[in-house]
């Protein structure tokens, strides 16, 4: 059986364990549902809870582990093979997976029955040339150890396939079976799957959780493994970032700080932009703006955000570079010498955050009580000086948050970088050269031929981290600051 | 009401302060006060009583162009305060509302100090010459909001953190710290225990001798205690007007004496 027929069969053990579930509360209180302690609904559900959710449990949790356990008994079998020069068990293994799933495509499409398949040898088939014609196309020709490993691979996963097939009905059945003959008037049901619902957001809220702790695990792993291939000194303190590709180790400078210094100047200069843009503009629309004024430009303003950033990256790249460099470069002030330049980056970038900041705030200005500008007015004060002294006050822990948020997004941001700012990575105080920031060189050390062991590609990795690391920091700061006010002002 | 204390009131008339004359305000489609019209007079204390929506608010928020802030709020006839109409185009609603103080029924503090929240006023409106001359007018304006002594060791913390019926008071101290002509206090005592409801009534009462003052309330009691005239409102209409005594003694409207008697409200 297969594993989405598997699956509908659960499924339909469910349904109607829902019916009979449902059908033998209500006779037990005498079809009065009244009688009952819950709902019958809640006697339906419970029984279909039962049916699905041990059995889907089992099922994932064998699906997960069968592979594993396949995989270390073919391994053990393999042990007395030695591996050939440049090769590794890994990729014997993978060989094996290749010819298992070959032989498996094979017996599908009839070109071989499952007896042939257990006890075909390398001797009398060219098992190559036989998975060739099937249309599984195989590196080299197969060696009898492998032919082997994959025919053991076969048998294993065939009896395991069986024998989770066989445990997840009888789990389900059983499930089902229990929580039917629990379905009666006293039953507390209600209570039963108010406990399944729980179980359910918990496990939704504990999936984002550890999928984020996993990120940082792999994040963590391959930087340790690039700090043993690169002293971690010369990455944090290094001044210069010049990595080779083709003289593989050591003639390469992985320092970040010029990346750093590229991804601080650029977001500082996109903040500049923004910041007084996004806020002044939410206090007009929140404040002045008349509700239709205010019906038209928000969602305008909104329409900036729903842009791709590959289309703010053209932007740079073929407008606003350009008119810079008419501006500033050689025929005028002589300090442009490209189009690509951190000036130009961090422009596009802040126009890209204006709705980010105005919008969020927009949000927060408005939540500031009528009340509290009441008050402010009741004693004459003038807008302004409401705005100033009583809306931004009470609204700024939000707003604070919005900026750092906006700030995250900057230090995140890939594509206008890419394409506005340049490739050169380079510590400078003028905002009219270019320079690049660590997203841009994450990009470049990973595109292209990227040998996975070697440092530079490792880089990418411990890049990674400091970003990571980066904008934690920020979010804390936020919380910080956020919850600082809070406790001032609630 | 049988236990009611009708002061002696001292009769002679005073100037008017506050002339409204057909007044009708509308939000959206709900027509919330119908052709009101009456004089307040200056040092004195002017009750505005009657039942829950009535529009006793309402009315108050005209007197120094509140609702402006309320979009959907259209306000017409003719109010004058000191014979000049302050809906005129010249008036400008920020100098109005400097003279034309107001608590209002919700405690509504700003998220600031205490001591920020009383000098607000002064500060915008440059009543204090120096900093001591501001914690002179802060100290002053405490006292008479009956609050001074719970808040003096703690001026420099959130007002935001003080009971509901402390926040009504700092409310009352900031409002006449910027010494209005007129203060409008709707249902200031609404949270108070009977020891601040008795302080604030002091303080009307002294404020009386500067100034104007109109009290909405929904105590018999305190109208009949601290006002002098008391107006009555009934579904957006003023029902009657009067000296307090005569209206609590001897009404001429049926409605106000179901009112006062319980029987409406
Ligand atoms: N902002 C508003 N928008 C629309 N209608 C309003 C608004 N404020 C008040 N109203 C309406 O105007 C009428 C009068 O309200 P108002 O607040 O003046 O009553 P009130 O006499 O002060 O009552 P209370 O004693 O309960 O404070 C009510 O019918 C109310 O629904
Ligand atoms: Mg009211």
């Amino acid at each position: 059986m297969s594993l989405s027929w598997l699956i509908l069969v659960v499924l339909a053990i469910a349904a109607m364990g829902y019916v009979m579930g449902r059908a033998r509360a209500l006779k037990s209180a005498g079809g009065d549902s009244r009688a009952l302690h819950s709902l019958p609904v809640y006697y339906g559900t419970n029984v279909a809870m039962w049916a699905i959710v041990p059995a889907f449990a089992v099922l994932l949790v064998w699906l997960l582990a069968q592979p594993i356990f396949v995989n270390s008994r073919v391994l053990a079998s393999l042990s007395d093979i030695t591996v050939a020069d440049g090769s590794s068990m890994g990729l014997v293994m993978s060989d094996v997976r290749r010819v298992a799933d070959g032989l498996d495509v094979a017996v599908q499409q009839g070109a071989m029955t499952v007896d042939a398949a257990r006890t075909l040898t390398t001797e009398d088939t060219d098992i190559r040339e036989l998975l060739g014609g099937v249309g599984v196309a195989l590196g080299s020709s197969v060696s009898p150890d492998v032919l082997r490993g994959a025919q053991t691979y076969r048998q294993l996963t065939g009896i395991g396939s069986v024998v989770m097939t066989a445990l997840v009905l009888i789990i389900a059945l059983g499930g089902a079976a229990f929580a039917y003959a629990r379905s009666d008037a006293d039953f507390r049901a209600r209570n039963v799957v108010e406990k399944g619902i729980l179980v359910l957001l918990v496990s939704a809220a504990s999936i984002a959780v550890l999928t984020t702790i996993g990120i940082l695990f792999a994040l963590l792993f391959n930087t340790i493994e690039f700090f043993r291939l690169y002293p971690a000194a010369d990455f944090f303190f290094g001044t210069k970032w010049a990595p080779s590709f083709s003289g593989r180790g050591g003639a390469s400078d992985l320092g970040v700080l010029p990346l750093l210094w590229g991804t601080f100047y650029i977001s500082f200069i996109a903040l500049l932009v923004a910041v007084p843009v996004g806020l002044f503009s939410a206090i007009y629309l929140s404040e002045y703006a008349s509700p239709r004024v205010r019906s038209i430009a928000k969602p305008l303003i909104e329409i900036l955000a729903g842009i791709p950033t590959i289309v703010y990256g053209l932007f740079a790249l073929l407008t606003v570079g350009p008119i810079l460099v008419s501006m500033f470069g050689k025929d005028t002030l002589g300090w442009m010498s490209g189009g690509t330049a951190v000036m130009t980056a961090g422009l596009v970038m802040g126009i890209m955050l204006i709705p980010f900041v105005s919008s969020l705030s927009d949000d927060i200005i408005n939540a500031v009580p009528q009340a509290m500008r009441d008050g402010s007015y009741g004693l004459g004060a003038t807008q302004s000086e409401t705005i100033r002294q009583v809306i931004l006050p009470a609204a700024l822990p939000g707003i604070v948050g919005a900026i750092l948020l906006a700030a995250s997004r900057a230090i995140g941001e890939t594509m206008i970088v890419v394409l506005g700012a340049g490739a050169a990575a380079r510590l400078s105080l003028n905002p009219f050269e270019a320079m690049t920031t660590i997203t841009a060189k994450i990009v470049s050390q990973l595109t292209g031929d990227a040998d996975f062991a070697s440092p530079e590609a490792l880089v990418a990795f411990a890049l990674g981290m400091t970003l990571f690391v980066l904008t934690l920091g920020l979010n804390i700061f936020a919380l910080y600051i956020v919850r600082k006010y809070r406790e001032q002002y609630d | 009401m049988n236990d009611m204390r009708i002061v002696e009131r001292d009769v002679e008339t005073n100037d008017v302060k506050i002339a409204a004359k057909d007044v009708q305000v509308h939000y959206g489609d709900t027509h919330a006060i119908k052709d009101v019209s009456v004089d307040i007079e200056d040092k004195t204390v002017t009750a505005f009583i009657g039942p829950s929506g009535c529009g006793k608010s309402t009315f108050l928020r005209c007197i120094n162009r509140m609702n402006d802030t309320i979009d959907v709020c259209r306000v017409t006839g003719d109010i004058r305060i000191d014979d000049q109409d302050i809906y005129d185009p010249k008036v400008d609603p920020v100098q109005l509302r400097a003279k034309v103080g107001m608590v209002f029924q919700k405690p509504n503090p700003f998220p600031k100090s205490i001591y920020d929240n009383v000098a607000y006023g002064p500060r915008i409106h440059g009543l204090a010459k120096n900093k001591s001359d501001l914690d002179d007018i802060v100290e002053r304006s405490l006292r008479r909001g009956a609050i001074w002594e719970e808040v003096k060791d703690r001026l420099h913390a959130p007002g935001t953190g003080l009971s509901g019926g402390q926040q009504q008071r700092l409310c009352i101290a900031r409002a006449v710290a910027t010494e209005p002509e007129v203060l409008l206090m709707d249902e200031p005592c609404s949270a108070l225990d009977p020891i601040a409801t008795a302080q604030v009534e002091e303080l009307i009462d002294e404020l009386r001798e500067n100034y104007s003052v109109v009290i909405v309330t929904h105590s018999m009691q305190q109208a009949a205690r601290v006002s002098q005239k008391t107006a009555f409102f009934h579904l957006g209409n003023l029902v009657e007007y009067g000296e307090t005594g005569q209206i609590f003694t001897n009404p001429t409207d049926p409605r106000t004496e179901s009112y006062i008697t319980g029987r409406i409200g």
